[in-house]
């Protein structure tokens, strides 16, 4: 297993561009669309990290520690 | 015309035993002439242990049933004097095509590793494998081997004694008795063993059924492996062509859980389906058709005493990545050395819980991957729906999501990881694939293959190592295999066997696994390591 971490600072150059950007890929699709959407660009962004304990540490960022429901990973 | 699938090949015949005052004892009788059972006393025959298989029909299975057969079970069918039969019959194929909805999404040209005597996978039918098996029985026979076949011999009831089992048997002709010293239940899914002795099958995970369908054609149709994903013909299910021999394609249809099965099975509700799916222009006829409706589960102990369950007796998963009788060969390739040292007195009976151990890992492995398919294939949420779609449509793109499909992962034999019976591993840098608990890798050697060297007996291999050409320990004698890598130009016996280590020395059991490995010959460990291997240590 890889030692890598998952990074939660900030990390993206322009996030409010960024952030504009993804509003705008979801703009005139209806609800199951935009969650394929997301779905797709899940997948993607998955396989560009490719380490599978970075994935598991998202994973569990993801979860929110104070949301009901989570799950140690 | 005549099938090989309608003639008797084990027609009854009364046997003296039927007419003996007090039952006869034997020492093997393995329940059910399946490929697991005939695999079964075809090793046990070879190895000069006397067994009777029993068999309630006289006939091989009907329909093509189990057809992709993987290396491994290929590899142990060639110690069994039946690998190369498959191979001459058998279809062999790469390619493949994945559709979704209406489109094709892409095709793959699947690569195997070369350096190995047999192809990745063959396709053909359960009944010329049964016939082969049967063949080679009857040349078994021939030879004088102690091995027997009682077709219509149907066992009613089984009584289990601490060191024998009671048999009764309804033949044609009426009931008789028989012993056993010890039973191999090879009766499939259904086992009547299993219902006889009261025991359990748990971890029923989830069940579905299929439309299994052997039609012959003239078509075109390339020898590929074509699997459609919610196609117009089969909604919201998948669907599955694959070639056999013979100009016969074998097509699967998902129906789900929840069908009539009499209804499904009737021509004029099967014809328009697979019209629908090749093609109102193509000409077929319907060879066989059923309904197979599998659960996914295993029997919580493949051992209880004197009777020992393989196959799909003591376990169950979906057809997605041909793990039914490819997994249960590798049952009975484990369990038949040890049974056979048992037997001759040289382990002692607690060996054989290391068949239920490492055989239940198996099993587990092949339940996982077969649940993980069948999540891809039959997504069980709405959200998993989701997910499983933007993987398809992504495939169609991106070459990243191709792995990600799953409509099947072809079985590779387990690697006993913390078997009791392998020694530590001592070949520092030695490469993963060979680690003590695994499955010998093939590899060339000259015009040769390593594989048929190795044989089945434990053997030391030695790899530009010095060692004794032969040891005894634990009433065992073990012969040394020596090479070189120089003996592999390919250099696949130095990756598969060393990596970067400059010599090695393995122990490895009959069913060709790794018991265990160092860079040079220790006498005091590799005695140890073979006591071990045969629970002695």
């Amino acid at each position: 297993m890889s030692d890598s971490k998952l990074i939660l600072e900030p990390n993206i150059n322009g996030a409010d561009d960024f952030y504009a950007d993804l509003l705008a890929a979801h703009e005139g699709r209806d609800k199951a669309d935009s969650e394929a959407f997301n779905a797709r660009l899940i997948l993607i962004l998955a396989n560009h990290i490719g380490d599978t304990a970075v994935l598991q540490q998202a994973l569990a960022a993801a979860a929110l520690p104070s949301a009901k429901g989570t799950k140690d990973v | 015309m005549n099938k090989i699938f309608e003639i008797p090949m084990y027609p009854y015949a009364r046997h003296a035993d039927q007419d003996s005052a007090a039952p006869a004892r034997h020492r093997v009788v393995v329940v059910g002439a399946g490929p697991i059972g005939l695999a079964a006393g075809i090793e046990l025959a070879q190895e000069g242990v006397e067994v009777v298989i029993l068999d309630e029909n006289d006939k091989v299975s009907f329909g093509s049933r189990a057809i992709c057969f993987a290396k491994r079970p290929l590899e142990i069918l060639d110690r069994l004097g039946c690998g190369q039969p498959m191979i001459d019959k058998g279809v062999l194929w790469n390619k493949g095509k994945v559709f979704f909805d209406d489109r094709q999404v892409y095709d793959f040209d699947l690569q195997p590793e070369t350096g190995h005597q047999r192809p990745a996978f063959i396709n053909l039918q359960q009944y010329y494998l049964e016939a082969y098996l049967v063949d080679r029985l009857r040349e078994l026979q021939d030879q004088g081997a102690p091995i027997e076949i009682r077709g219509r011999n149907k066992v009613s009831a089984i009584g289990t004694h601490p060191d024998h089992v009671t048999l009764e048997i309804d033949t044609p002709e009426g009931a008789y008795n028989l012993e056993a010293d010890w039973l191999i239940a090879c009766d499939g899914a259904g086992s009547p063993t299993r219902r006889m002795l009261g025991l359990d099958f748990v971890g029923r995970i989830f069940e579905d059924n299929f439309l299994i369908a052997d039609v012959v054609m003239e078509a075109d149709f390339p020898t590929e492996r074509w699997f459609w994903f919610d196609p117009p013909f089969n909604r919201g299910q998948s669907a599955l062509l694959h070639k056999q021999p013979d100009g016969v394609w074998r097509i699967d249809l998902q129906l789900g859980w929840d069908i009539d099965k009499e209804r499904e099975k009737r021509p004029e509700n099967v014809i328009p389906r697979l019209k629908a799916m090749l093609g109102d222009e193509v000409e077929f006829e319907l060879e066989w058709v059923s309904i197979y409706t599998f659960q996914c589960r295993r029997m919580e102990n493949f051992r209880h005493g004197r009777v020992l369950f393989a196959g799909d007796a003591a376990h169950q998963v979906s057809p997605f990545g041909a793990r039914g009788a490819n997994s249960g060969l590798q049952d009975t390739d484990n369990l038949c050395w040890k049974l056979k040292l048992v037997i001759d007195g040289k382990a002692s009976e607690s060996l054989l819980d290391s068949y239920n151990l490492e055989r239940v890992q198996g099993a587990e492995e092949n339940i996982l991957n077969s649940s993980r398919s069948t999540d891809f294939i039959t997504p069980k949420s709405e959200m998993s729906r989701l997910l499983r779609d933007a993987v398809l449509d992504l495939s169609e793109h991106h070459a990243f999501a191709r792995p990600l499909v799953n409509s099947g992962r072809l079985s590779q034999p387990c690697t006993y990881d913390g078997s009791p019976l392998n020694s530590a591993d001592a070949l520092s840098d030695g490469p993963e694939r060979t680690r003590p608990g695994s499955a010998c890798p093939d590899a060339p050697l000259g015009d040769d293959f390593l594989l048929p060297k190795l044989g089945n007996q434990f053997i030391l291999l030695t790899i530009d190592a010095e060692a004794p050409d032969e040891i005894t320990e634990a009433g065992l004698t073990v012969k040394r295999l020596a090479l070189s890598v120089k003996d592999d130009k390919t250099g696949a016996l130095q990756d598969r066997y060393l990596g970067k280590a400059p010599s090695g020395v393995y122990l490895i059991r009959p069913d060709q696994h790794v018991a265990a490995r160092r860079p040079s010959y220790d006498d005091n460990q590799f005695r140890a390591a073979l006591r071990r291997a045969v629970g002695k240590e």
